[in-house]
């Protein structure tokens, strides 16, 4: 058995994996999730979106079991946790947000220990040689790199060979090369047809993993559907960003200069426009046909270029067009 | 689901040995601490040979009688000398001729001095012709069972179970719930009553190493004596140990950070170090307190480890200590499991 093999689970159910419905839990007098409808198919690999704070692990630990909602419903496999949490515990996968498993105790324990737990599931063998930690099975914990213990973390939310698996922020903190590799793991648990729902809040995670996203501000969906979508649904497919001086090109301390938006959004191709801290973002379609026209009319205005970029369109794109915020201004 | 699974709850036990055995600093303060201490206090309070009493004369008449008593070293000095000595507590008591008899000059609030006063006054009414009205016998005896080594080592037994039971659940239980190793393990299907048992397993299973180590080298190296049955000792232990378990799990059921959990075991074992008469007799503090003396367990256990060891009381006899032990393990457990936070 592999991780792109079919999770062993009864298989018999064929609802949604996930079943959300006015779903609201307030911390003292901040509402974390404010009405949540969700449903995730099975099988599907789904992202929840959003900068810190935004609701993302007080929806998915509702979700888990692990937080009473104050209002709405939760149905996970079909079940709820008020009556079948023993069935649910044993059939679902959970890596938490910083978990700090006990340093002293080495990889094949700590497997060994959350492997106990469940009824059925796959071997420590498997399971040691799928994260890649071989070579640090009789290692303690303590000793590991960031990657390695997010890969144990792994490791153990997989152990019970689980049909649903949920995945808190699980590349936060990693260094890239962990990152892909944590990837690929979930690369290889999509292909073996188990259902995921992961939070993070790097866009370009979700657009490389998940099929389905929802992006979440202030404890509400903003938006639903596959990061093709959305990144459609913004209306370009690229993003051009510039800053514009007055004066000469090439004088020393240019002064940043002031353009009128108006001359730019009259632009054919141009789709919006957004001024953060002096550079100019435009959202753009046909791209090699608006950028001439961006020049010339900034020509017109006697402005220079300063900086000049663009890149295809990114759900961060997406997320800074819905709120007018970038991801990491919290 | 049906099936008991066990194999979980021998995985948290047996983990609860690797984790203490691989922490050197846990391994001395269990084992090695209590026997350190033990060793010392009983080699600083070992019996000794009765003193011999330092007192002085200021003729060498006087002097001569004294030196008959075997208790007393007596020499001879000049009433300004003797007054120095005195002062400084080279000797006990300066006996100084007076016209018609003896003056004695010695500190009455000092308990040698006023034996001393009693031998020099034997010796020097003998030596002026008084003799006993009848005859006495001395029969010695110097019993085990009396001595302070006797007295302490039960004490050192409450504490040491005490202390293992409350700082080993508190600080592993603080510890996971602030690394959120707790909240990772509710959520998943381990059975909640399975991880709280791992930790009185185990203490079980440590309580049996660590009281033979301690009674053991208490009975090799100051022959402490047992005069109660050994299982009924061995029952108390375990009551003892578990009692202290139920309270170090109520410290740890809410506390969120080791800095909290160690004020507060500190809070609740404070008292417990200075009533429970450790180190000296309980019997010592004012009546008024007694009550709330004699309601901490670890009163409780000292008083019934004692009554065991040097009395050979049973356990059918020691209804209250137990009694107070058991209400110290059902009351804490109960609110410990009803407060517990697991995240």
């Amino acid at each position: 058995m592999t991780l792109a093999a079919k999770p062993s689970g009864k298989g018999t159910f064929t609802g949604p994996s996930l079943l959300l419905r006015g779903l609201k839990k307030a911390f003292a007098d901040v509402q974390a999730v404010d009405g949540l409808d969700l449903e995730v198919v099975q099988g599907e690999c789904f992202g929840l979106l959003g900068p810190n704070g935004a609701g993302k692990t007080t929806t998915i630990e509702i979700c888990e079991g692990l937080t009473e909602a104050d209002e709405g419903t939760v149905e996970v496999l079909g079940l709820n946790w008020a009556t079948g949490a023993g069935e649910l515990r044993q059939r679902i996968g959970i890596q938490l947000q910083e978990t700090q498993f006990p340093e002293k105790l080495t990889v094949e324990e700590t497997l060994r220990l959350f492997r106990s737990f469940f009824h059925h599931g796959i071997p420590i063998e498997e399971s040691i040689r799928t994260s890649e930690l071989e070579e640090k099975r009789h290692s303690r914990v303590g000793g590991l790199s960031g990657g390695q213990k997010q890969r144990l973390a792994m490791a153990c939310a997989l152990v019970g060979d689980p049909e649903l698996l949920f995945l808190d922020e699980p590349t936060t903190g990693l260094d890239p090369q962990a990152r892909r590799h944590l990837w690929d793991v979930v690369d290889q648990l999509k292909q073996g047809g188990r259902t995921i729902i992961l939070t993070t809040h790097y866009m370009d995670e979700a657009e490389r993993l998940c099929d389905r996203v929802a992006i979440m501000d202030h404890g509400h969906v903003i938006a639903l559907g596959s990061p093709q979508q959305l990144i459609a649904s913004i209306g370009g497919e690229d993003i051009v960003e510039f800053a514009v001086s007055q004066g000469p090109a090439g004088a020393h301390e240019p002064v940043r200069g002031v353009v009128d938006p108006a001359t730019l959004t009259v632009i054919p191709g141009v789709q919006s426009h957004r001024v953060d801290a002096a550079l100019h973002q435009l959202s753009v379609s046909e791209l090699h046909t608006t950028v001439p026209r961006i020049f010339a009319a900034l020509a017109a205005e006697g402005l220079h270029l300063s900086e000049f970029r663009t890149h295809s369109a990114t759900l961060e794109d997406v997320f800074v067009r819905l709120t007018g915020r970038n991801l990491r201004d919290e | 689901m049906s099936n008991l699974n066990l194999g979980s709850l021998y995985q948290l036990t047996s983990i609860r040995f690797r984790l203490l055995f691989r922490e050197p600093e846990a391994i001395f303060w269990i084992f090695v601490f209590p026997i350190l201490l033990a060793g010392g206090l009983g080699i600083a309070f070992r019996n000794r040979p009765p003193d011999v009493l330092p007192v002085a004369a200021t003729t060498p008449q006087l002097t001569q009688a004294l030196a008959a008593d075997k208790g007393l070293r007596a020499t001879t000095m000049d009433e300004q000398t003797g007054a120095h000595a005195l002062a400084t507590g080279t000797i006990l008591l300066l006996a100084i001729p007076e016209p018609g008899g003896v003056a004695y000059r010695y500190d009455d609030t000092n308990p040698d001095a006023r034996s001393a006063r009693l031998l020099v006054d034997r010796a020097l009414q003998a030596a002026a012709g008084q003799r006993d009205a009848m005859h006495a016998d001395n029969q010695l005896i110097h019993e085990t069972g009396s001595r302070y080594i006797d007295f302490v080592i039960p004490g050192l037994l409450g504490m040491n179970l005490m202390g293992s039971a409350i700082w080993g659940l508190g600080f592993s239980i603080v510890e996971s719930r602030q690394k959120k190793l707790l909240k990772r393990l509710v959520a998943s299907p381990m059975p909640r009553w399975q991880y709280l048992s791992s930790f009185l397993l185990s203490r079980l299973v440590m309580l049996i190493v660590e009281v033979a180590a301690f009674l053991g080298f208490a009975r090799l190296a100051f022959g402490v004596p047992f005069r109660g049955s050994l299982w009924q000792l061995g029952i108390l232990c375990v009551l003892t140990s578990l009692s202290f378990s139920a309270l170090g799990l109520l410290i740890s059921s809410r506390a969120r950070t080791m800095e909290a959990a160690s004020g507060l075991m500190n809070l609740v074992m404070l008292p417990m170090w200075i009533f429970s008469g450790v180190f000296f007799s309980a019997s010592r503090f004012p009546a008024i307190i007694q009550p709330f003396v004699h309601a901490l367990p670890l009163t409780a256990a000292n008083d019934a480890f004692r009554a065991n060891m040097l009395q050979g009381v049973g356990l059918d006899q020691l209804g209250v200590p137990v009694a107070i032990l058991l209400a110290w393990l059902i009351a804490p457990f109960a609110v410990a499991l009803r407060i517990f936070r697991w995240r």
